[in-house]
């Protein structure tokens, strides 16, 4: 390039040379500090030159100026978002194509095919997130009426079918003649059982389960009202029985607190813990995938 | 602000000259060529050799996997987990390029560096067009004609080509090269694969062809840093200026002989200045845009040898023995010294680790992450159980059938829901070649084992074919 003519009137001014390198010493001066002049090759400015024109090139190809109610779109009409958009619709004809062996496949085929079986339990996760774990936790673990999921006791039932059911009509829900149905009266609210009573129940109940009972009780009012209002439900030896949902009451597992004052509040006010009918709101695949996962919590049984 | 400067003093920019190198014959430049020649035939050859790794695994000896996410070389299988592999031969590439230089200088810019590489390539594609360096300069100087046109032409087209090549035979490293090869030319390749080629065809015709010396002055940052490392006992391609200077012709050296005034070997000749590829005078000194290819040892050495005087003027030294040769010592080679001792005993312990690491790695990996929510349950037989999320990797390429089992808390049972118990074993979980899969597993212990909030424990995959053994330390939570 022709820098020569161009800066052809500093050819007059006498330069000043470094000696030990052989450049040009800039005129400037800070305190006696001077710096020598490097120059940079032609070609490096005229890459940044180059760089604005391909950005100016980019404005015209691609999304860039923010306009008032719209945006410059740009001649490709590139969108990140129908990008995304179809990134989404590729992923779920994928997990249909998964989803329609899941549709085809009874639970236990499900199950037992490593294939399938992953799949279940992937979308089970991802459903059981969106939907259950709000009430039974991230993890199934539960909470103080919310069923741990994680353990081997199952009010309803463990087995895949079973799960199913409870997954497809939910626990108590109105209008739903399949609905898990199981009533754990207010013996003590509605005048069934006199305090005296209900606290006697409570002690016997808590030796079922070898736990301290108080030691004055009624042992004999005790066990008289457990096997005239709890045994058609529980059970005589208080095992509980699965068709009402009625806990076993001789295990280390309470639904709703094990202390004397818990026990107390669940005979005097009854319990009647519910779950929504999730048949019809989610899909049927969706509900196949859960039970697999909810199994596979606990291990089923 | 201004591209001329502030304060109007000299041009911040200068557009680059020319530079037309002149061939050269010598040992160095024939040891280049074999360097060249070994270099270019390994990049474009090793895709298409094979190596059987038996059914389901490719037979490509050198291939990235991408999709599959596997690095394959000769007998070595990598997976992503294991990239530290690569860290190591980063730390010592790097080591080996401070050893070089501390021994012989740049080394690896002059011979090794792949833009000496092409460039040598393409500069030979030049000469061949366009002619030596008188020819070339001359043709530039003179106006366009057309036998210069078809000769640029031509040479330009062969750049391509082989620039073309570079980055056809770079996509071969990502995918089965045959195949890669006839899909190319079926053009049923995909799009990333032409990409790739376009993008390395680009670069090398560029960085090769028309930026050559640029790139060694202005791109590449090794220049600096070799500037830092380099010592006083380091070789590198010098300029004897004791025996040199003063410099002038046989004749004049002759009638300053005979008047008994001191002489130089250096006629002053500029040969060492036409062959060189970056366009400088070796005998200004060390400098950044010395690249140390040699090339003007050989020229130098075959002027000397016409005119009768020892080669040698420029060779492999140091400043230092040019200063002790014009002091009348003896000059003082120390290749081995603490510099060299320590980067090469790094390399080897580095290099010994990861050989180590390698003949003993395992074909099988696990790791296990903790139920965190809930931590543990109590079962209704009062025992508690934890749950665990066991990943077992198999890197061999069939089926392994690994026993899963627990230590560390008396009584401790780790079962499988999805596994069968066999006779000897709660869970055995196989899985499939080359491949990793993740399993649920509970871990039980009896209502009357005394528990604490958290006991150590061990889990233990077993391969119940080969008997390889993996570990994984993890935790048993109780009440």
């Amino acid at each position: 390039m022709s820098h020569d003519t161009a800066h052809g009137n500093h050819e007059l001014v006498a330069e000043k040379v470094d000696a030990p390198t052989g450049q040009t010493i800039r005129s400037h001066e800070w305190d006696g500090i001077t710096e020598l002049n490097t120059p940079l090759p032609r070609w490096w400015i005229n890459i940044l030159y180059a760089t604005i024109l391909w950005s100016i090139g980019y404005w015209v190809v691609y999304p860039s100026w923010p306009l008032v109610s719209d945006y410059a779109r740009g001649v490709v009409g590139y969108s990140s978002r129908e990008e995304v958009a179809a990134d989404l619709d590729a992923i779920k004809a994928f997990r249909a194509k998964q989803a329609s062996g899941l549709e085809k496949a009874s639970l236990e085929d499900i199950a037992k095919t490593p294939d399938l079986r992953r799949v279940a339990l992937a979308a089970g996760r991802a459903a059981f997130g969106d939907n259950c774990a709000p009430c039974h936790g991230a993890g199934g673990a539960g909470a103080p009426g919310y069923p741990n999921l994680n353990d081997d006791d199952w009010l309803w039932g463990g087995t895949l079918d079973a799960i199913h059911q409870t997954l497809t009509n939910g626990v108590r829900v109105a209008g739903n003649d399949k609905t898990r149905i199981g009533l754990m009266s207010a013996f003590g609210r509605d005048g069934v059982l006199k305090t005296d009573e209900v606290r006697a129940v409570a002690n016997h109940v808590r030796t079922l389960a070898n736990l301290d009972a108080e030691k004055n009780y009624d042992q004999a009012k005790g066990s008289k009202v457990f096997a005239d209002n709890c045994a058609s439900c529980h059970g005589p030896q208080g095992k509980g029985s699965i068709e009402f949902g009625a806990p076993n009451l001789t295990d280390g597992i309470w639904l709703y607190g094990s202390n004397l004052a818990d026990i107390i509040e669940t005979v005097t006010n009854g319990r009647q813990g519910v779950m929504p009918a999730w048949g019809g709101r989610l899909d049927p695949v969706t509900i196949k995938a859960l039970s697999v996962y909810v199994q596979s919590l606990g291990g089923g049984k | 602000m201004s591209v001329t400067g502030a304060d109007d003093d000299g041009p911040l920019y200068v557009s680059s000259k020319k530079v037309y190198p002149q061939k050269v014959t010598g040992p160095f430049r024939r040891m280049k060529w074999m360097i060249l020649i070994a270099a270019l035939g390994v990049y474009y050859l090793l895709p298409f050799l094979r190596w059987n790794r038996g059914p389901n695994l490719p037979d490509q000896a050198v291939l990235a996997d991408l999709p599959n996410r596997r690095f394959y070389f000769f007998f070595i299988e990598l997976w992503p987990q294991e990239v530290y592999y690569f860290t190591g031969l980063l730390v010592i590439a790097a080591l080996a390029l401070f050893l070089m230089n501390s021994i012989a200088g740049r080394i690896w810019c002059g011979y090794l560096c792949p833009q000496t590489v092409w460039t040598d390539l393409f500069l030979a594609v030049e000469r061949f067009f366009e002619g030596d360096r008188r020819e070339r300069i001359k043709r530039d100087e003179a106006p366009l004609n057309a036998d210069t046109i078809r000769r640029k032409v031509a040479k330009h087209a062969v750049w391509l080509l082989i620039a073309w090549w570079t980055g056809g035979a770079w996509v071969l490293y990502f995918a089965d090269a045959p195949t890669l090869v006839r899909d190319l030319a079926t053009f049923k390749a995909p799009a990333a694969a032409y990409l790739w080629i376009a993008i390395l065809t680009f670069t090398t015709y560029t960085l090769a062809g028309i930026m050559r010396e640029q790139v060694c002055i202005y791109m590449c940052p090794w220049p600096r840093i070799q500037a830092a490392l380099t010592d006083d006992d380091a070789l590198n391609v010098t300029y004897r200026y004791d025996r040199g200077e003063p410099r002038m012709s046989v004749k004049e050296a002759a009638r300053a002989k005979a008047v008994s005034q001191s002489a130089g070997d250096c006629v002053d000749c500029h040969q060492c200045v036409a062959v060189c590829p970056t366009g400088i005078d070796i005998r200004d000194g060390a400098q950044l845009s010395c690249i140390q290819c040699s090339l003007c040892i050989d020229a130098c050495d075959n002027v000397m040898t016409k005119i009768g005087r020892p080669k040698g003027l420029i060779a492999y030294d140091t400043d230092g023995n040019v200063k002790r040769r014009i002091a009348g010592e003896a000059p003082v080679y120390r290749p081995i010294r603490a510099r060299t001792l320590i980067y090469a005993a790094i390399i080897s312990i580095v290099g010994g680790a990861m050989l180590y690491q390698l003949a003993t790695r395992s074909t099988a990996a696990i790791s296990v992450l903790h139920e965190r929510n809930p931590l543990f349950v109590r079962l209704t037989d009062g025992s508690v159980r934890n749950a665990y999320t066991i990943r077992i990797s198999n890197k061999r390429p069939e089926n392994r059938p690994f026993a899963i089992t627990v230590q560390g808390v008396p009584g401790a049972v780790l079962t499988v829901p999805e596994a069968a118990p066999t006779a000897d074993y709660r869970a055995v979980v196989t899985i499939p070649p080359d491949t990793t899969r993740e399993v649920r597993a509970f871990v039980t212990v009896p209502k009357d084992v005394p528990l604490q909030k958290s006991q150590d424990i061990l889990i233990t995959a077993s391969d119940l074919f080969a008997g390889e053994v993996v570990n994984a330390r993890d935790h048993f939570m109780g009440p």
